[in-house]
Formats: structure tokens, C-alpha cells, sequence
């Protein structure tokens, strides 16, 4: 597998992970009461630091024994991950958009940045997906 | 789904006959991962024109040697 795929997989995985759990410690945190009244911005940063954090360890515990002309990007890992970053950044475009509504609607600042989060995270699965699919359906340049 | 591409080539055939080069030394050579190589190999991925010319220099052989494409549609 080249080493950028592993990167995509690892991205991939660590959101799967980090995201769910920062939802459930929110809702946890909310009880019976309303969303809006958790105090949700530390677990957010907390998650985003660890999630940045669980990518650069495993992406240097894969790295470890392989060789350095496997491990740089070439231009085909290079093509994929901008196809992939591409795709990926339509969601992201769709969070702010919906984050822009939230804000003109005077909408709790807890959805404004939850729907941005999201954002984020579903720009990170699909950008992960649209890689991982390049490097394993095949990537066309001409 | 990709569409797949009607490139075809040679390369695995002129590794052969290059004595027996093994992926490994093609990537070196021509400054792309081993994976890459099997990629382009399995038509996965189409290269760039600037790396299939090196591959068919790697080879010293006419572009049109390392990749094919059907003349009928």
C-alpha cells in the first residue's frame, strides 16, 4: 500500500473515531438538559488537538521502516490528493454556508460551531474516501 | 467508478526483457514510488507524459513502444 493511501486510511479512521466520541461526550455532558447550555468549546478543541495528534503518531509509526523513496509523495500520490482535497472541500463549503445561515438567523453559537465541526469532519471523510478510491478504483489523467 | 482507461502498455513485458528489472529498480529510475509502478503496470493509473517518456528512455525504446491505443473506437 503506498504510504500516502495509509495516510488517507489513517485520516479516515481517526475521524471515525474522534468525532463520534466528541458527540457523545457532548451529549453525555447535556443530560436531560438543552444542547445550547453545554459548555461543548473545550471538548471541541480538545478533540481537534487530539484527532491532529492521533495523525502525526500514526503516520510516524507507519513510517518507520520505509524507505524514504516509498515514503515521498509522488506526482500520482500528488494528483490524488488534490482530487481528494477538491472533493473533500465541497462540504466544507456546505458547513460554512450553513454556519453563514445559522449566523444571520441569531442562531445559540453552539450550532454555529457544531455545524462548522461537522464541516470539517465530513470534508475529512469524503476527502479520505475520494483518495483512498483513487489509489484502489484507479486515478485517470488522461 | 473511474472510467477505465484504453491506454494499455507494455511495460512488465519490457521489465522482462531488460533483465528481468524489478518494479523496485523502475521506480528508482524514473523517480516514482514502487506502488506507482504497479499502478501504471495494472493501467490503474495513467502517467504523466513527461514520466511515460522517461519510462520508454528508461527502456530506450519509442513512446509508442511502452503505450498503446486502439485505433477503432
Amino acid at each position: 500500500m503506498a504510504h500516502q493511501e495509509k495516510r488517507a486510511w489513517i485520516m479516515l479512521v481517526v475521524t471515525l473515531v474522534v468525532y463520534p466520541a466528541y458527540v457523545v461526550i457532548v451529549l453525555r455532558n447535556a443530560a436531560d438538559g438543552p444542547l445550547v447550555d453545554v459548555a461543548y468549546a473545550s471538548t471541541l478543541l480538545w478533540s481537534i488537538g487530539i484527532a491532529i495528534a492521533a495523525n502525526i503518531v500514526l503516520d510516524i509509526a507507519t513510517s518507520m521502516g520505509t524507505p524514504r523513496s516509498e515514503y515521498k509523495a509522488d506526482a500520482r500520490d500528488k494528483e490524488i490528493a488534490r482530487v481528494g482535497d477538491l472533493t473533500g472541500q465541497s462540504l466544507l463549503v456546505v458547513g460554512a454556508v450553513a454556519a453563514m445561515v445559522l449566523a444571520m438567523l441569531d442562531t445559540n453559537q453552539f450550532w454555529i460551531a457544531n455545524v462548522l465541526y461537522l464541516g470539517f469532519v465530513l470534508s475529512a471523510l469524503l476527502g479520505s474516501l475520494a483518495k483512498i478510491a483513487g489509489y484502489r478504483d484507479g486515478f485517470q489523467t488522461w | 467508478m473511474v472510467k477505465p482507461t484504453r491506454v494499455t502498455n507494455s511495460i512488465r513485458t519490457l521489465r522482462f526483457a531488460h533483465g528481468e528489472m524489478t518494479q523496485a529498480d523502475l521506480a528508482e529510475r524514473i523517480g516514482v514510488t514502487r506502488q506507482t509502478v504497479i499502478a501504471i503496470e495494472q493501467g490503474k493509473y495513467s502517467p504523466s507524459l513527461e514520466v511515460a517518456f522517461q519510462i520508454a528512455h528508461v527502456f530506450g525504446v519509442p513512446l509508442d513502444d511502452v503505450f498503446q491505443y486502439p485505433e477503432s473506437e
